[in-house]
């Protein structure tokens, strides 16, 4: 029933707060010798999840690693400003997802009141 | 309770503390003398190392503080009241503009680390007054 109220959003907030921390670890370890970074095909895993429901299996599944535009000696692939603009890029998708599930709280609250 | 991203940005803000602090020891200490090789300063390095509990999700944390491989470089200095009994001081073991770009790699990253927490702490915000 939930999923019915709330359509993919749900599952899409679920993706976007995983991915979230997936990205700040990235960030975290940019010094860190021989640490591969990884990251969560949003478009992939959300279309997992809304078959499955379960958006913690889809974004395990859906996680993969960072191909790095430029090898680095220490056999580390983090590049910031890949992260960052990714981090950024999904901090705006969680907005959006929240703002969507927002009016449709409103307009649910608005039906049981009946005003 | 699962690794959160302020555990993930906070630790990862210590570990580059700790490497900011081991900057600092090796600036303060570039250029100090002692009477002999072993007793020279070697400039220190943090050990980083991922700290994960499921793939993808790793926080950072010091391994070990290292003494670096930089040789001291000797001098002749016989008027030094340090000087042995060859006439040689030991310069310590630290590479100056490579410590100045370390500290400030370290400002940028710990900076990173920041931004990405107040990222989270807003989002965590607007998701906790989601139906007001």
């Amino acid at each position: 029933m939930p999923d019915q109220l709330f359509g993919i959003h749900g599952a899409s907030l679920a993706l976007r707060s995983q991915r979230l921390a997936m990205l700040a670890s990235n960030i975290a370890n940019a010094a860190t010798p021989n640490y591969k970074a990884r990251d969560i095909d949003f478009g992939r895993a959300l279309d997992m999840a809304a078959g499955s429901g379960d958006a913690g299996a889809a974004a395990a599944a859906a996680t993969a690693y960072r191909v790095p535009t430029q090898s680095s000696l220490d056999g580390n692939t983090v590049e910031l400003s890949t992260e960052q603009t990714e981090f950024a890029e999904n901090a705006v998708g969680y907005r959006t997802t929240l703002s969507f599930l927002q009016s449709r709280v409103a307009t649910v609250m608005q039906a049981i009141k009946g005003e | 309770m699962p690794m959160s991203v302020y555990d993930i940005a906070g630790r990862a803000m210590s570990a580059q503390l700790v490497r900011l602090n081991t900057t600092a020891s090796n600036i303060a200490n570039a250029g100090t003398l002692s009477g002999s090789k072993e007793g020279a300063f070697r400039a220190l390095k943090p050990v980083f190392e991922a700290v994960g509990e499921r793939p993808g999700v790793a926080t950072v944390r010091v391994n070990a503080v290292v003494a670096s491989s930089t040789e001291p470089t000797r001098r002749h200095d016989p008027d030094n009241p340090l000087a042995d009994r060859n006439g040689d001081v030991w310069e310590a073991g630290v590479d100056g503009a490579a410590e100045m770009v370390e500290m400030l790699e370290t400002a940028r990253q710990y900076q990173n680390n920041v931004q990405v927490m107040q990222t989270a702490k807003t989002l965590t915000l607007d998701t906790l007054g989601l139906g007001k």
